[in-house]
């Protein structure tokens, strides 16, 4: 039992360390964005955020001919703008409703994606199919490091310490404007806020951390962290706060398991950190104390004696 | 029997599947978008993945029929536990379909990159790969396609009335969960067919968007069953010729971009629910407003004189509705081409025609009516009626004016004190 558990240290020392700090940091703001993404049933809208960055990914990549550029960000970000704006466009101005214009529209930025690629960069980039599928989170330990208060720090986990440092400073600027908005936009725009602005700005911070971890864990690994850890803990209470608090701990939660599941059974660590997530989800599904389905089954129980 | 239709060059298999993908996918797909499950596609085209992982592993020399089976026995799966999810928390489908997506995907990455040899080929499944399609494959696609075919055929009444209202079906002794039974059974079917041709992210755009273009052509579900096929078809064919003539185009991703150009021509210049024809109608309706306004205006310049005067002014005009001369005369175009009014020959004041007197009159009336409604059915205070006058004023029609007069009790004010005008007076009669 502490062979197994001591395993991932023996085997990669500190950098089980730095696997688990990098999949928690990318997770992390996921967990918080995503939680908010829920509230406002827009759950899918990050699946069709994380699809639609990929042209803009390609056309900065094409640009800059480098794949650490932030303008690649910067891409990312205006293609994930533009999958919103066209969704809107499509359900505001016709009968097609929201769910079908979100496929049409993620699905056509994803193919135009593809095929820019094929005929922009050609076959052997570093830009690959399987880069944006699986992730490497597991090549971490392989790249350059820098040296921080005497410890040697893998860059991208400096770039992700960043990352969900900046998104955990707008998530704390904005928590009211973002609560109100997603509660209760009338009564947020009563108060002055402007809908249509926190909307896009939620959309290009959602765009950004894709685009971040999209490295890390791949494009459709990152809806499982935009969903998972504010689904679970959705179901574990009505208070946003607690969730939020929750959803964070899910984050790290499934970072850590995700690192044995990797070590232990020899797999893919960022589709790991999803698996172990998707257990607690389960967990929570069953035992939680708001949704869980055990109590419900308990309470009918007593509700009928015979 | 079967094999006779079955093309004997790469090209050829390629261009039938297409074609057969967009045909099966094109006829669900219309079901998809009226049930607003258009993103189930994308779940279970995720969640198959395990079961294309199993198959690959564990079928004895990867007979495609086995791998088939896993995959539509995974993607079975996931769709049930969406809607287990839904049923049992407070969870939204948004969130359950994310979950089931996600988890599945990972689950089956993670089982792939543990058994890297025995599951070459996956990618292929990932985002799909025309040329890989051999003869057995085709054969598989026929079958799905014949069978999709006849239920629909059979099963089209109960699952259309099921799209528009689940409780409405079961009302009328519809088998409702065996229904949607065959319905999830039958999308992940064609999921499953569609993966090795376009791929997982896409199978959605196939099922999705010729749907919703057929949806903006069409009232009428048969049409749009036919439409939604021929786009499928239509764009199959495209993909299938463009990617076989560029060296390296990938199929699936230009097979969703047909389709998606499709939609969008579709999107501007659908004749009824096109974009096009809607801004065309706003901007239509829009100018009749501001005609019918400055109708309005005429009449009560000519009110407020006591209608001693045939004959308005255009500056008058232009003070009445505060704006410059030159837009008076621009609405006073619009007027003169309807024959509402005409120009005195110096061109510096105009006076109403027959026709524009009786619609001018019919609008202050439709106003001062609706106001006295307001005031007195529905206790609206009286300082509140008129900004919704100003909008129904032009669009009541001679019933509805006159079912109002008749609960009104023929009324001769309005709530401000002013005569309700009768548009049966002529031009030059006392009122």
């Amino acid at each position: 039992m502490m062979e197994n558990l001591l395993l991932p240290w023996d085997a990669l020392g500190i950098g089980a360390f730095w696997l688990i700090l990098m999949a928690f940091l990318v997770a992390l703001p996921c967990s918080q964005m995503g939680s908010f993404l829920i509230l406002r049933r827009m759950a899918l809208t990050g699946d069709a955020i994380s699809h639609s960055v990929f042209p803009g990914v390609v056309i900065a990549f094409y640009i800059t001919g480098d794949l650490a550029s932030p303008w690649l960000i910067v891409g990312a970000g205006l293609a994930g703008l533009a999958s919103t704006v066209l969704i809107e466009l499509i359900h505001k101005w016709t009968r097609v409703k929201q769910d079908a214009a979100t496929g049409i529209s993620f699905t056509a930025l994803f193919a135009l994606g593809v095929v820019l690629m094929e005929m922009l960069l050609g076959k052997n980039v570093d830009l690959d199919l399987e880069c944006v599928l699986h992730g490497r989170l597991g090549l971490l330990l392989e790249g350059d490091s820098v040296p921080l208060l005497g410890l040697m720090v893998p860059t991208p986990v400096m770039i992700m310490a960043g990352v969900a440092g900046l998104t955990m400073v707008l998530m704390v600027l904005f928590y009211r404007v973002m609560m109100l908005s997603s509660f209760d936009s009338d009564l947020a725009a009563s108060y002055g806020y402007r809908p249509a602005v926190i909307h896009y700005g939620m959309m290009f911070t959602v765009s950004f951390i894709v685009v971040a971890a999209f490295q890390a864990v791949g494009a459709i690994l990152v809806i499982a962290l935009l969903i998972l850890p504010g689904s679970a803990a959705y179901l574990c209470t009505h208070r946003l706060k607690v969730m939020l608090g929750l959803a964070a701990v899910h984050a790290l939660l499934s970072a850590v398991g995700g690192l044995y599941i990797h070590v232990w059974f020899n797999t893919n660590m960022a589709a790991s950190v999803v698996v172990t997530g998707g257990v607690l989800l389960v967990m929570a599904w069953l035992l939680g104390p708001v949704d869980g389905v055990m109590w419900k089954w308990l309470k009918e129980d007593v509700g009928h004696p015979d | 029997m079967v094999d006779l239709l079955i093309p004997a060059s790469g090209a050829g298999k390629a261009l039938m599947a297409a074609i057969l993908l967009g045909a099966g996918c094109g006829l669900l797909g219309c079901f998809v978008v009226l049930r607003r499950v258009a993103l189930m596609g994308d779940a279970v085209s995720h969640a198959v993945l395990p079961g294309v992982v199993a198959g690959l592993i564990y079928s004895p020399g990867r007979n495609p029929a086995i791998i088939f089976l896993f995959a539509a026995a995974a993607g079975l799966v996931g769709a049930g536990i969406v809607r287990t999810l839904v049923a049992t928390t407070r969870l939204k489908s948004d969130a359950a379909l994310g979950i089931v997506l996600a988890t599945f995907f990972a689950f089956g990455i993670m089982w792939q990159t543990r058994n890297q040899q025995d599951t070459v080929g996956v990618m292929n499944f990932l985002f799909g790969n025309v040329g890989s399609i051999d003869a057995s494959d085709l054969r598989m696609m026929m079958l799905t396609t014949v069978m999709l075919v006849v239920t629909v055929f059979f099963l089209k009444r109960p699952f259309l009335v099921m799209s528009f209202d689940e409780g409405f079906s079961r009302g009328l002794g519809y088998p409702v969960k065996a229904l949607n039974g065959v319905f999830y059974f039958l999308l992940t079917f064609s999921v499953v067919v569609a993966l090795q041709a376009v791929g997982v992210v896409l199978v959605s755009a196939m099922l999705i968007t010729p749907a919703a273009a057929a949806y903006l052509l069409t009232d009428r579900f048969g049409r749009m069953l036919v439409l939604s096929v021929a786009f499928g078809v239509i764009s199959g064919i495209v993909g299938a010729l463009i990617s076989a003539s560029v060296n390296g185009m990938p199929t699936g991703p230009v097979i969703t971009l047909s389709a998606t150009f499709v939609f969008a021509v579709v999107y501007l210049i659908a004749p009824r629910h096109g974009v096009l024809s809607k801004v065309f109608r706003i901007s239509k309706r829009r100018r009749m407003v501001m005609r019918e306004n400055t109708l309005k205006a005429i009449y009560q310049i000519l009110e407020s004189e006591g209608f001693v005067h045939e004959e308005v002014s255009i500056i008058m005009l232009a003070q009445k509705r505060r704006q410059t001369e030159e837009m008076i005369r621009t609405r006073c175009d619009s007027l003169l081409k309807h024959g509402f009014i005409e120009l005195s020959e110096d061109k510096v004041s105009l006076h109403l025609t027959n026709t524009g007197w009786k619609r001018a009159m019919e609008l202050v009336r439709n106003h001062r009516l609706w106001e006295l409604y307001l005031t007195n059915e529905a206790d609206y205070a009286e300082d509140h009626v008129h900004e919704d006058a100003e909008k129904i004023e032009h669009i009541l029609g001679p019933n509805m004016v006159r079912q109002l007069e008749q609960d009104l009790d023929f009324p001769e004010l309005d709530p401000h004190g002013k005569p309700i005008p009768k548009p049966t007076h002529l031009l030059g009669q006392p009122l």
